[in-house]
């Protein structure tokens, strides 16, 4: 094993900092050294999406990023979307909710990283735009039509400044 | 804004019909679900498996020592290392038919017999670690010929998958009534099809994994299942393990569709290990270990002959199937066939139906349920033969189904093969569809378009499927041999508050038990479904339970939820009696209330009475105190969901790629608990099968390897290939069960099949494809329109050169395959 390596990364507004393995990967490193379990592993080809995280604002398929790539950086991932304790929920989250834009829930949190991802560079989207930005994450319940019509409504929602979490 | 629950602002006055949002959503959109990669516990080890890399060879030999020297290595085990007291198991056994069974271990003895096959364990401290351990493990394989052609399996002198079984034919299985010769004699025109259903995955977006820790004498497992209860059963067997000492739990489980309605090597693995080690062991599947070995489905291969008059009426349908079931056992592998000959007379009156099955040993993984589990198989068949002989007659398909369409009246009704479907209204679902769908309007735009060199058009299905599963009279040990009973549980406990927990034997992964079994419980009960919990997928903390698939959900677990809260409700209402000194007989549930009928001034919640039941002083004499329930229900029949479903296609004729337009489903579960799930599952359901029309192909070469071994190349379909559904329902409730509801989880993948390939070829008619079998791959359908072009215009072009890797992979352009007797022709 090679010498491990110090990385400090924030993690939901939390500086953390950690002696790793040079290969561990940053979904690895999310779920097993700081127990953020809500990001999850669908593939091993970088193609499901389930892993998706915002890395300095920006999503990235979590399985495809080393942890000392994160140093320096400032991660989201899904425990960091909604405060936790007083119930209020991100529009999005809303929106899933509401629209039944989840089944099993595996895909989800991935779904919701890159959907605010998207809705980010592109507040109004037109679906055929939501339909092309999910396209990097895999759902096998929803047939995505619960999925993209959530995301619609959440941009909906944040446009009007609606439901904006405290 | 908050994250208050809006359960209660339906249009129904009471629970059930409620678009109540999911309860179980909160923990699941905050990232706070708990599947079992999200499970550590203290001391946990991880277990990696080396997988076979050839298709059929000898071990020869298996050196182990350099794993076993690494760091953080605790054991590495081979099959000869591995002792438990039964192979996995396969729980199909036919009165009267000999079903050819191998020996299943969790690890290979002696020889592999897929790409995949498990060959030894590692298990070590480090999850990294002993993957790094697994590549040290060297393996000398003597290679030996491996067949992956079903058909070709079947022909003399193939190598045999399975030496001391001597053949590679696994079964033979029928099912049919009616005179066949006599119904093809009466036909004017016998149309015939080789009609390939290609092999497909599951997948599921959680992969399969699970924890084992043994404690003592006892061991838990924490595993992603459809089905705890029976894993729990044949651990006991396989470990030695006395049942009550094995606990089994299914935490939250990310999608199934068949492909976790299964016992699978690495549950036994897990615990074995545990027990040797004495720590924790987890194994988490990798995506590339699930393509290879976890369950495949479909990979049939139907020969159908239908015979029809002039007029349009059906006389007769025959299917001979061969099914390819890869190398071993699972559960249910080689029966999951014979589900396709219970629905092979649609829904159509047809005088003759039968189905020939011929099962398969090929050297590949096993096939076993996916969603719908045979039933899609006929359906698409079935759906496909009515537009070829509608071709055929130059009848309106719409109108040649209508004609044989199983009259309203005439429900319940016996077909053909000897089943009763329940109720049904076929035309009604079929008027509905087109109350969204404007043919006449579509010929003319479809005409309009081809002038311009876009070539559209729009396919139909009607579909029936078998749901419900089962009665045991009919499908257990001495009906069709399944050695199960196919009931449901359920338990109803009312706290002393006037809460409820509901324990369901039902074990979900994505269909929202959780809120459905609370919107029933909670209308039997009088109270809210916010105050209803349910539990599930722990053999802790349940009855036994058969777990979920088979779109029986709702129409066994929620109906024996709702025979334990009717259960429940009778013996409130005779304390109600003797609360408010009235007659039981005079005591009804009407708002939320138990009281003295047509009186709601003196009216009792469910609080008041349950707080009695618990605090007994004043409870009637010789009533036992508390307040629950337990049911255990056996459906007396199945029940039968039916629909009618359109797709509009734009087929691009110089690149062969299609694009959904549009996608319209009008489909019949019966009485609705809640709209919101039923949408939910269509949608998935018919996106799984547009995968399946389209793109999804498992493919093995002709050495047997797995060419789709990642989702890089297994190609689900993405966000961006599918269009926003329109679906409507009609409502015809089900006799069978007092809840009226039938089950929806399946239809989707039945009905979509047969839709797109309709579509496609509806689009490409005029350029003289007749037919083309799945997936529609833009190559596919290319090389159709060149075959047919090149062949003229008739249906009657060349009989196409077979792929071995795809085994009958485009037919496209063909006329009617002679189906070949005992195998190949
Ligand atoms: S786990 Fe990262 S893309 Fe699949
Ligand atoms: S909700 Fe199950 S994979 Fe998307």
């Amino acid at each position: 094993m090679a010498e491990s390596v110090r990385v400090n990364v924030t993690v939901n507004g939390e500086s953390r900092s950690s002696e790793v393995e040079p290969r561990l990967l940053l979904v690895h490193y999310l779920r097993d050294t700081l127990g953020l379990t809500g990001t999850h592993i669908g593939c091993d080809t970088s193609n499901c999406g389930a892993c998706t995280v915002l890395m300095d604002g920006e999503s990235v398929k979590s399985c495809t990023v080393l942890a000392v790539q994160a140093d320096g950086a400032k991660v989201q991932t899904i425990e960091g979307m909604a405060p936790a304790g007083n119930g209020a929920l991100h529009p999005i989250q809303e929106a899933f909710w509401e629209h039944h834009g989840l089944q099993c829930g595996y895909c989800t949190p991935g779904m919701i990283m890159a959907a605010a991802d998207l809705l980010k560079r592109n507040p109004n989207p037109t679906e055929e735009e939501v339909r092309h930005g999910l396209e990097g994450n895999l759902c096998r319940c929803t047939g995505y039509h619960n999925i993209v019509k959530a995301v619609m409504a959440a941009a909906e929602s944040m446009r009007s400044g609606e439901g904006v979490p405290a | 804004m908050s994250a208050v629950t809006e359960g209660a602002t339906g249009t129904q006055s009471g629970p059930i019909g409620r678009r109540m949002k999911r309860k179980e959503d909160p923990r699941l959109i905050t990232g706070r679900g708990n599947y079992v990669d999200d499970i550590s516990l203290p001391g946990m080890l991880h277990m990696a498996l080396v997988r076979s890399d050839v298709a059929h060879a000898r071990i020869t030999s298996i050196d182990k020592s350099a794993a076993e020297g690494m760091e953080g290595v605790h054991a590495v085990i081979t099959g000869e290392d591995l002792d438990v007291g039964a192979p996995l198991p396969m729980v199909w056994i036919p009165p009267g038919v000999e079903v050819k069974t191998p020996e299943h271990w969790p690890l290979a003895r002696g020889e592999v017999n897929h790409v995949g096959d498990p060959v030894a364990a590692v298990v070590g401290s480090d999850k990294y670690g002993v993957i790094d351990a697994a590549a040290q493990i060297v393996v000398q394989y003597e290679e030996l010929p491996a067949v992956i052609d079903p058909e070709k399996a079947l022909e003399d002198g193939s190598p045999l998958v399975h030496d001391d079984l001597g053949t590679n034919k696994t079964h033979e299985w029928a099912l049919g009534g009616g005179d066949m010769d006599a119904a093809m004699a009466e036909a004017d025109v016998v149309v015939e099809r080789r009609i390939v259903n290609h092999r497909t995955a599951g997948a599921a977006i959680e992969p399969r994994g699970c924890i084992a820790e043994w404690r003592g004498e006892s061991v838990t497992l924490w595993t992603a299942t459809q089905i705890p209860h029976l894993v729990r059963l044949f651990l006991a067997g396989e470990l030695g393990v006395s049942e009550e000492k094995i606990r089994v739990i299914a935490p939250e489980v990310g999608g199934g569709f068949g492909s976790k309605l299964n016992h699978y090597a690495e549950e036994v693995l897990a615990c074995y290990l545990s027990r040797k080690l004495g720590r924790p062991v987890k194994w988490l599947e990798t995506r590339s270990e699930n393509l290879a070995a976890t369950t495949h489905g479909r990979d049939l291969i139907v020969y159908c002959k239908m015979g029809v008059k002039r007029d349009g009426t059906i006389t007769g349908l025959h299917a001979k199937i061969v099914a390819d079931l890869g190398a071993y056992y699972q559960l249910l592998t080689p029966f999951i066939p014979c589900f396709a000959a219970f629905v092979m007379s649609g829904c159509y009156k047809i005088p003759a139906v039968q189905t020939d099955i011929v099962g398969v040993f090929t050297n590949k993984f096993a096939t076993d349920a996916v969603r719908g589990a045979g039933r899609p198989e006929a359906t698409h068949a079935i759906e496909v033969m009515i537009e070829q002989a509608a071709a055929e007659l130059g009848m309106d398909p719409l109108e040649l189904r209508r004609k044989n369409f199983i009259p309203k009246e005439d429900f319940p009704a016996e077909v053909a093969v000897g089943v009763v479907y329940d109720s049904g209204d076929y035309h009604g679902t079929l008027d509905k569809l087109l109350e969204h769908v404007n043919l006449d309007e579509f010929r003319r735009e479809q005409a309009e378009l081809r002038e311009h060199g876009v070539y559209r058009g729009i396919g139909f299905s009607t579909y029936v499927e078998i749901c419900g599963l089962a009665p045991s009279r009919v499908v257990g040990p001495s009906g069709v041999g399944i050695q199960g009973g196919f009931w449901e549980s359920a338990v109803v406990r009312v706290h002393p508050s006037g809460a409820a927990t509901v324990y369901t034997g039902s074990s979900p992964h994505g269909q929202g038990h959780e809120t459905g079994f609370a919107q029933i419980v909670a209308e039997r009960l009088g109270i809210e479904p916010e105050n209803v919990e349910v539990m599930h997928g722990d053999t802790d903390t349940g009855p036994f339970g058969m777990g979920t698939y088979g779109s029986r959900t709702l129409s066994v677990g929620g109906e024996a939820a709702g025979r334990a809260a009717v259960k429940v409700q009778e013996k409130a209402k005779k304390l109600a009696a003797h609360l408010l000194e009235a007659a039981p007989e005079d005591i009804e549930l009407a708002d939320g209330k138990y009281q003295v009928r047509g009186s709601p001034d003196k009216g009792l919640a469910l609080a008041d009475i349950s707080l009695a039941a618990y605090v007994p002083e004043n409870i009637p004499e010789g009533m036992e105190p508390g307040l629950e329930e337990t049911s255990f229900y056996d459906p007396e029949n199945f029940v039968w969901p039916f629909g009618a479903h359109a797709a509009i296609v734009d087929v691009d004729i110089d690149t062969g790629k299609v694009e959904v337009a549009r996608y319209v489903a009008v489909d019949d579960c019966g009485r609705a608990i809640n709209p919101l799930l039923i949408e939910g599952q269509v949608h998935g359901g018919i996106a799984h099968a547009i995968g399946q029309a389209l793109f999804e192909q498992v493919v093995y070469n002709d050495e047997g390897q797995l060419i789709t071994g990642t989702f890089v190349d297994y190609a689900l379909p993405t966000a961006a290939e599918l269009p926003s559904f329109e679906t409507d329902r009609t409502e015809t409730p089900s006799p069978v069960n007092d809840l009226g509801v039938k089950g929806v989880g399946e239809a989707g993948t039945i009905a979509a099949t047969p839709t797109m390939v309709n579509a496609v070829v509806d689009a490409l008619r005029p350029l003289g494809v007749s037919y083309m079998d799945m997936p529609l791959t833009p190559m596919r359908v290319w090389q159709a329109i060149q075959e047919a072009r090149g062949a003229g215009s008739g249906p009657r072009a060349t009989e196409q050169g077979r792929q071995t890797d795809e085994h009958g992979s485009g037919s496209a352009g063909s006329g009617p395959a002679a189906p070949a007797e005992g195998g190949e022709s």
